[in-house]
Parts: C-alpha cells; sequence; structure tokens
C-alpha cells in the first residue's frame, strides 16, 4: 500500500490503494530517525550521572519522612498557607477594585489604577518586601489622623510586610488578569443591563463579572499556586514560613539538602492539591457554556512547570 | 390604553401626550452627522416602524430613545419627560446616573443579537432586573417570570442556559425578560434578523400578540409583511432623516419619494 498523496489524504478509498497504479504491495518504512535515539542515549546518560551523584552524596534520605512531619515544618506550612491565602485575598481585592477603576470615565481615578500596576509590576517582588520591611525609615509613626499613633517598626513585622508585600504585589498582576476578563465579554452585555434599567455598579457586579470569571479563574489559579511558590521569598524579611523554618533547622544540624527535598516536597504537594481545586472551581465558574475545561494532567503539568516571570 | 399608563402618574404632562416626542434629533459620532434632524410622533398603544437601509441611524435613534446614546440637539421626550435631562425652569440638567437608569427600567429594549445573560437560565434572566431594580420580591417576580414564559412559549425551558437555546427562543427569552420590568414602551432593533427563516414566525408571532394588548412599540425591521399586517405608523429613515411617513400599507404598497421606491424595490 502506498501512502495517500494530498488531494486523497484522510480519505478511506485513498488507504486501500484503489485509487493507485501501483497494486504491488509495499513495505512501509517509516524515516529513521538516528538522531531521535542519540539524543534519548545522552538524556539518560546524563540523568543516571545526576541521580548516581545524589544517590553516592552523603544525603540522608531517611531523615525526609520525619522531617516532613517535624513540628517547625508543619508550622512553616501553616504560615505558608496562611500568608499566601491572606496575600490572596489582599490581591483580590486590590486587583478587583483596581480593574474596576480601570474601566470607570474617571480620569482620576484610572490614573490612580495604572500608576498603581505600573510601579508594582515595573520593580522585583523581593525589593519591595524589602522596603515595606524598612518602611519605619520612610515613615517613622503610624497615625490616623493624630487618633492614635503607633511607631512603624512595631506594626511592619516581618509577617505584616510579607502580607503586604506579595498582596500589593499580586493585586497589580491580578488588575490586568481581571481586566482582560472584563474586557472579554460582550459589550451587548452591558448593555442589555443598561436598557433593563440596571446601574453601572449592578451590571459589573451581577453581569459582568460572573462571566469575566470564565476568563479570570484558570490564570487566577495559576497566580495563587505562583503566590504559593513566592511567598518563600519572605524568608528574606525572617518570617518563618516553610523555607525559614527548614532554614532554621539546617543552620543548627546542616542536614541542608534533606530539609530543601522536604520543602520542595511540600510546595509540590500543596501546588498539586490546589490544582484539584482550581479544577473544580473552573468548571463551577463555567456554568452556561458548553467549553470542556483542561484536564487535570494538563493543568498539573501547567502548574508544576509554570516559568518565573 | 389605560393598562400602559397606570403605573406611573408622577409627571403632569406624562400619560396625555405622545409617548415619544422627536423634534429635531442630531446626533454625530465624531465628525460624523448620523442623525441629521428627525422628528417623529409616536402615539401611546401604537406600532410604530422604522426602515431604511444599513448605516441610516434606526438603531441609533432607537438607543437614544432609551439613552444609550446621548442626542447632540433636538428635543426628545418619552412619555412627556425629557430623555436624559430635568428641566428646571429654562436650564436642563443632566440626569444623574440612577435617575437615567430609572427611566431606563420603564422602556424595554430587545436587540437583534439577544443578548441574553449566558451565566444565567431562562427564568433567572427574566428575573434579575425585577428583584435587582424594581426591588420585588421572589415570589412576586418568580410568579410573573413563569406567566411571562409561558405567554412566550417557552415554560418548558425555564432552567435551560440561553446556550441550549435555539436563536428564536433566545429571542422569545429576551421579549420576556423586557416585559418583566412592565415598560410602558418596547423597543425593538431588528429582532429577527439574526435568525434563520423557520424561527422568525414565533418571534414575529409574540410581538403580535404584544400589538394586540396595546403595547406601545417601536420596531427597526426588514419584515415588510410585519409592518404593513401589525404596524400603525412606518417612517422610511435614509441618511439620518426621515425620508417618508404614513401608514404602513400606504407608504409599503405605494411610496412617494424615490428612494423609499429604490429601497423598496431592492428588498423586492
Ligand atoms: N458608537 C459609534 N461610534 C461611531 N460610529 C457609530 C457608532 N454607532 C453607529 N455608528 C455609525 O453610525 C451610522 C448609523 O449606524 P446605525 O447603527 O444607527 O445604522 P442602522 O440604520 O441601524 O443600520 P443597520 O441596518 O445596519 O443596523 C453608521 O455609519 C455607523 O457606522
Ligand atoms: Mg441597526
Amino acid at each position: 500500500m502506498i501512502l495517500a498523496d494530498e488531494e486523497h489524504f484522510g480519505q478511506p478509498t485513498a488507504l486501500t490503494g484503489k485509487t493507485n497504479d501501483v497494486s504491488v504491495p509495499v513495505k512501509v518504512v517509516a524515516v529513521r530517525r538516528y538522531g531521535t535515539w542519540a539524543l534519548g542515549l545522552a538524556v539518560l546518560a546524563v540523568l543516571a550521572f545526576v541521580v548516581r551523584a545524589f544517590a553516592r552524596a552523603n544525603i540522608e534520605y531517611s531523615l525526609i519522612p520525619g522531617y516532613l512531619v517535624n513540628r517547625s515544618i508543619l508550622t512553616g506550612v501553616a504560615h505558608t498557607l496562611e500568608l499566601t491565602l491572606l496575600a490572596m485575598a489582599v490581591g483580590l481585592a486590590l486587583g478587583v477594585m483596581t480593574a474596576v477603576m480601570r474601566q470607570t470615565h474617571n480620569p482620576v481615578l484610572r490614573g490612580v489604577a495604572l500608576g498603581y500596576t505600573w510601579l508594582f509590576r515595573g520593580t522585583p517582588l523581593l525589593v519591595q518586601l524589602l522596603i515595606w520591611f524598612n518602611l519605619s525609615i520612610v515613615f517613622k509613626n503610624l497615625s490616623f489622623f493624630g487618633l492614635y499613633s503607633t511607631p512603624m517598626n512595631t506594626l511592619m513585622t516581618p509577617f505584616v510586610a510579607a502580607l503586604l508585600g506579595l498582596g500589593v504585589n499580586e493585586g497589580a498582576y491580578i488588575a490586568e488578569i481581571v481586566r482582560s476578563g472584563i474586557i472579554s465579554v460582550d459589550d451587548g452585555q452591558s448593555e442589555a443591563a443598561a436598557a433593563l434599567g440596571m446601574p453601572q455598579s449592578l451590571t459589573m457586579r451581577r453581569v459582568v463579572l460572573p462571566q469575566a470569571l470564565r476568563v479570570i479563574v484558570p490564570p487566577l489559579g495559576n497566580e495563587f499556586i505562583a503566590l504559593l511558590k513566592y511567598s518563600s521569598l519572605a524568608y528574606t524579611i525572617s518570617y518563618t514560613e516553610l523555607l525559614q523554618s527548614a532554614n532554621k533547622i539546617y543552620t543548627t544540624n546542616f542536614k541542608v539538602i534533606e530539609l530543601l527535598f522536604t520543602v520542595s516536597i511540600w510546595y509540590i504537594l500543596l501546588t498539586t492539591v490546589f490544582t484539584v481545586f482550581q479544577q473544580i472551581l473552573e468548571r463551577r465558574v463555567g456554568r452556561g457554556h458548553t467549553r470542556p475545561t483542561e484536564g487535570i494532567g494538563r493543568r498539573l503539568a501547567v502548574n508544576l512547570m509554570r516559568f518565573r516571570r | 390604553m389605560t393598562t400602559v399608563t397606570k403605573h406611573h402618574d408622577t409627571g403632569s404632562t406624562r400619560g396625555s401626550g405622545p409617548m415619544i416626542e422627536a423634534v429635531d434629533i442630531h446626533k454625530r459620532f465624531g465628525h460624523v452627522e448620523v442623525l441629521r434632524g428627525i422628528d417623529l410622533e409616536v402615539a401611546a398603544g401604537e406600532v410604530f416602524c422604522l426602515i431604511g437601509p444599513s448605516g441610516s441611524g434606526k438603531s441609533t435613534f432607537l438607543r437614544c430613545i432609551n439613552h444609550l446614546e446621548t442626542i447632540d440637539a433636538g428635543n426628545l421626550r418619552v412619555d412627556g419627560d425629557l430623555v436624559g435631562f430635568e428641566q428646571h425652569g429654562n436650564v436642563l440638567h443632566a440626569l444623574p446616573e440612577k435617575k437615567i437608569a430609572r427611566k431606563r427600567a420603564e422602556i424595554g429594549m430587545v436587540f437583534q443579537r439577544f443578548n441574553l445573560f449566558p451565566h444565567m437560565t431562562a427564568l433567572q434572566n427574566v428575573m434579575e432586573a425585577p428583584i435587582r431594580v424594581r426591588k420585588e420580591s421572589r415570589t412576586i417576580a418568580l410568579e410573573r417570570a413563569l406567566a411571562l414564559l409561558d405567554r412566550v412559549g417557552l415554560a418548558d425551558r425555564r432552567d435551560n442556559y440561553p446556550s441550549q437555546l435555539s436563536g428564536g427562543q433566545q429571542q422569545r427569552v429576551a421579549i420576556a425578560r423586557a416585559l418583566a420590568m412592565q415598560p410602558k414602551l418596547m423597543l425593538f432593533d431588528e429582532p429577527t434578523s439574526a435568525l434563520d427563516p423557520e424561527l422568525v414566525g414565533d418571534v414575529l408571532q409574540v410581538m403580535r400578540s404584544l400589538a394586540e394588548d396595546g403595547m406601545t412599540m417601536v420596531v427597526v425591521t426588514h419584515e415588510m409583511a410585519f409592518a404593513r399586517d401589525v404596524g400603525d405608523a412606518l417612517v422610511f429613515v435614509d441618511g439620518g432623516r426621515v425620508v417618508e411617513s404614513g401608514h404602513p400599507r400606504d407608504v409599503l404598497t405605494n411610496p412617494q419619494h424615490p428612494r423609499t421606491q429604490s429601497f423598496l424595490s431592492r428588498l423586492g
């Protein structure tokens, strides 16, 4: 049998060879991919070398199960979760507010929103964290109209600095996501709502945002999972999240790799769990739409292999 | 006509004069003047048809009536009230958003592309505005929504999302949604243009029954049979002006203006 030519490609008649002059059966030989084989072997060799190195190195793998449920590590996990969830809440509030501000007709609000995203997306998160942590250099005291005053350096604990740093930064990214979601909703929708007598705010809340969610949720899930991992930056301002907890242990016993592995396992575990949540949420906001959602395997692949921004 | 005017008797001029009064309406987008002096009057209870070539400004005029567009010049009144403005002495004050919204709630609008809310079921689409805008109780809103869905022949589709309905069904839900606000005036912008021919009939049937109930309707349409059979008045719009007006039967069968003649002959 001869492979079909372009014109007949995919048509069953072509595959049976009926339309062809050649009636003698011919053996089909796929293109030999020597290069692929060579590359595969090379990859295996490198892998074997790395695995051997890790296996022969002075790493006590048997310690890892114990560390996984170590009390300080578990506290670190709890802190990481707490920080991530709260920072996401701050980010969501700021992000939605900013996105809605960008859509208003008020030029002052639009300007403020634009400036905020520009500033916080334009500077590295790590730098922002350090600035929040050292804010007492700029503002000695925090006071509310002279009614209440407190020194900044007692207020700006590592946790508060980490929360604000991560949350405010996240808000700037979420704003863009929400905005693209809002823009994706057909103009006819707000028009229909307006024609029914719905004011702008109600239209946004009941008509535009719920539809924007379908576009917003997938990238938002990615943001959350990225945030989970970025929360490890709080380590630098000595907040005892997961990485810092591990750090505290290995600075005394030098089981560095064992503890970093422990930390990695926890991050992968959390990422996987939240990916499942993300999947469920996406199904829910897809109401009324027939577009299939991505499979869990694809989601995991994206979340675990995402590039840093 | 009593059913049409009973739930709004606040203004002194309301309910007595014409439902829509347009005098020399102008509207421009940038440098393009789309409406160049529209004059017309729509009586309460009337089915008023607008026909004209593409780009002649029919949709724009319709959208001015419920203030989706703001007119640049002229005098536009709905049920005696200026659209978008309030007159105190001889000063016009632009209405704040809340008041504009309240006025729009009294005018139903049906779009060419239906614009149903895709994340809500048919029933939720119909109940949304009565509950959120008119603050009706769920029970009352539900009762009326069910009656309206029944009226447009879709009682059994109440729990379907728009994506699960045919175009004709979606448009009928859209009509029910607009009626749920108990409007005194209904605007239709080519309600059947996006439909497959076999689905047009059901929608026109619903509009026909509305007309029989005495609803005031302004209908932009290419359905000349509908205009002729149901319409009480008809205007032919071209280049942002009313070129010819009269009773639909007269204008459609015996057009006077050459532009009307050529437009109608092109329709076949
Ligand atoms: N928002 C807008 N901005 C700029 N131009 C517009 C806008 N809306 C309408 N126009 C222009 O105004 C003109 C009239 O448009 P309109 O939609 O009122 O025409 P129409 O009579 O409804 O036509 P059709 O039969 O195709 O629906 C068109 O040339 C259109 O391009
Ligand atoms: Mg139009």
